[in-house]
């Protein structure tokens, strides 16, 4: 009974393509939707993550001014010294690596190429605490420090604009009033979700202060970089340093932080929770996406009721039984919604590989939300193309057949 | 006498409920054995097809008896009333009721698909209905490709295909032209004369009843008059 029905079910979906294809077309599109969104949410996620922890997994960055934002102006707020640096790295056990940091925006000119840049002075640990690694020559050393050498590290971005191919190493690139020696080339990281951090020339923070900036201030640092030791608190850590620039800045105990400390990991579990928000909210976009699928196969199936009914109704009056009539009906609709599933898991298969490459995210087949959304699929067709079979096939055979 | 193929014993049929209600059949009394040729007239509205219905099986009777072959037709399931009609009967309407978009080969094929009969046999079969209704070359064509005609000679094949003991045919010729009447007129006979098929056939044109051997005249829900020709 089952293969007579299997067979009736075939020949009736092979009688009314128009039908069968708008049916699974319906369920098709809601499934692709589905799972490129999900899939491709997850794969952003990932590759935030992979980007945060390319910054530095254990990362504080002190910054002079209150907070982010309006609290953020540094107004009137004094500078950080070398000397907190020192201090802090001596007294807090915690603290692996500490490096001061003074950036600057200079034009950099190589040739006839010109462009303004962030200009970093620091010293060498600052390579190791922010993970940058080498593609080609050296970093600068301590001796390069203490000598103030006028030689810098520059990012894949300085290079393309200001060398396009040639190769920088060696060469010699005018920063804003002076003239440097490119010793080395940062293997690039790519954008993050705070710029593109590859847009960057790193030098000794002594040749930048005194030949870049040689003002009073010129002593002065605008950030001090530190790593924590593996497996540190980092809140007790941020409490500690917190409370040893109160003291050096002499604050009052009325009186609030002004400076802050920025905690990577802190950003890193913040970005992450929000790109899985995002995933979730795309992954209901298109949930509705499968709903809207489903209706329109409902109204499908509804608007061929009529005919349908008359069908059915000559169907009984030669003899099926209504349990008969609804097993091909179930296999109709079980059919269709497989079939338009299947595309819909294959089409996604493809938007998400293609796409992936696009908008540079990993593609990770995902199966739990393949089945998910199948599943889903399937109950969908399953239950608008039965129900309205049920009722007609429990009519009279005489009341089905005058339905028109 | 041998025992009746179908036997009527007060049978009623109401619509609606309450004051709503409409008595369509009050109380038929009607014997038919097998190999006759029966007209069922009446004017519209006299309950002749609810009457029909209810015999076919495509229908239930509100209260009394009915008896095919000795079978309690009233008592009946849905289920066995629709064995009932795979194995035993047959029908024919005015409006044909073929599947749409369907090769007249597949809807001869259909109830033998029901039966549970195997490709080969069906499609045999099929041939052989569509052969004897005069439709050889016409075949793979669907319903919309045929004339009100060749419908009805598709229809009639598909009644015959199972060899059914009894043939049903609502206003076989309701929807026909003077000349195709009398070609399915002439089927019909053949097959009640050659087969030894029952017809029971509802129609409300004198010169297709002149056809059957025997009248039953209803009227309001009730036999008026039932006269057998000699």
């Amino acid at each position: 009974m089952i293969w007579n029905a299997f067979a009736i079910a075939v020949r009736e979906i092979g009688r009314n393509l128009t039908r069968a294809f708008l049916t699974v077309l319906g369920i098709f599109i809601g499934v692709a939707a589905i799972i490129t969104m999900v899939t491709l949410g997850q794969g952003a996620t990932l590759a935030v993550k992979a980007q945060i922890s390319s910054l530095g997994s254990n990362l504080l960055t002190l910054r002079p001014g209150a907070g982010f934002g309006s609290r953020g102006s540094t107004a009137g707020v004094p500078h950080f010294t070398e000397k907190d640096a020192l201090i802090l790295g001596e007294q807090i056990a915690n603290i692996a690596a500490i490096a001061p940091v003074r950036t600057a925006a200079m034009s950099t000119i190589n040739l006839s190429n010109a462009r303004s840049s962030t200009v970093t002075g620091t010293t060498p640990v600052y390579f190791q605490i922010n993970k940058w690694s080498l593609a080609d020559g050296r970093f600068f050393t301590d001796a390069d420090v203490r000598s103030g050498s006028a030689v810098c590290v520059i990012g894949n971005t300085v290079r393309v604009e200001l060398f396009g191919t040639e190769n920088p190493i060696g060469a010699k690139i005018r920063i804003g009033r002076a003239s440097c020696e490119v010793i080395g080339l940062l293997a690039t990281k790519g954008q993050a979700g705070m710029g593109d951090q590859d847009d960057t020339i790193i030098m000794p923070l002594s040749a930048l202060q005194r030949r870049l900036i040689g003002k009073t201030s010129s002593n002065d640092i605008n950030q001090i970089s530190i790593s924590a030791r593996d497996g540190t608190d980092s809140i007790a850590l941020i409490a500690e340093i917190s409370s040893l620039m109160r003291q050096r800045r002499n604050l009052q105990r009325n009186q609030d932080n002004n400076f802050n400390i920025f905690d990577t990991r802190q950003i890193a579990e913040t970005l992450g929770a929000t790109t899985q928000l995002m995933t979730m909210l795309l992954a209901a976009v298109a949930g509705v996406s499968l709903l809207v699928g489903g209706i329109g196969i409902m109204n499908i199936m509804l608007v061929s009721v009529t005919e349908r009914t008359h069908e059915i109704g000559i169907r009984l009056a030669i003899g099926a039984t209504a349990r008969e009539v609804l097993l091909q009906f179930l296999i109709e609709a079980v059919t269709l919604s497989c079939i338009g599933g299947l595309l819909g898991i294959l089409l996604a298969f493809g938007l998400c590989y293609s796409l992936a490459q696009v908008i540079q995210v990993p593609f990770n087949f995902n199966s739990q939300i393949n089945l998910i959304a199948f599943a889903f699929s399937a109950l969908v067709g399953v239950v608008f193309g039965y129900t309205p079979a049920r009722r007609a096939a429990r009519l009279n055979p005489i009341d089905a057949l005058r339905h028109e | 006498m041998n025992t009746p193929l179908i036997e009527l014993r007060g049978l009623t049929k109401t619509y609606g409920l309450g004051d709503a209600a409409f008595q369509a059949l009050k109380g038929i009394d009607l014997t038919i054995h097998k190999g006759e040729f029966v007209a069922i007239m009446g004017p519209s509205g006299s309950g002749k097809s609810t009457l029909m219905n209810v015999l076919g099986c495509l229908d239930t009777p509100t209260t009394g008896s009915y008896q095919y072959e000795s079978i309690a037709v009233e008592a009946l399931d849905a289920d066995q009333r629709s064995l009932l009609r795979r194995y035993a009967l047959g029908f024919v309407f005015q409006g044909f009721n073929l599947l749409a978009r369907t090769s007249s080969l597949e809807n001869v094929e259909l109830p033998l698909l029901y039966r549970g009969m195997s490709r080969a046999d069906r499609h045999e079969k099929a041939v052989a209905a569509l052969t004897s209704v005069g439709l050889t070359t016409k075949l793979s064509r669907t319903p919309g490709e045929l004339s009100g005609g060749q419908q009805q000679r598709v229809a009639i094949a598909r009644a015959i295909v199972t060899e059914p003991s009894t043939l049903f045919a609502d206003e076989p010729t309701g929807n026909l032209d003077s000349v195709t009447t009398r070609d399915i007129m002439e089927l019909l006979t053949r097959l009640n004369e050659d087969r030894g098929i029952t017809v029971l056939m509802v129609t409300h044109d004198d010169e297709v009843a002149a056809t059957a051997k025997r009248r039953v005249v209803i009227k309001d829900g009730l036999v008026e008059s039932d006269s057998t020709s000699p």
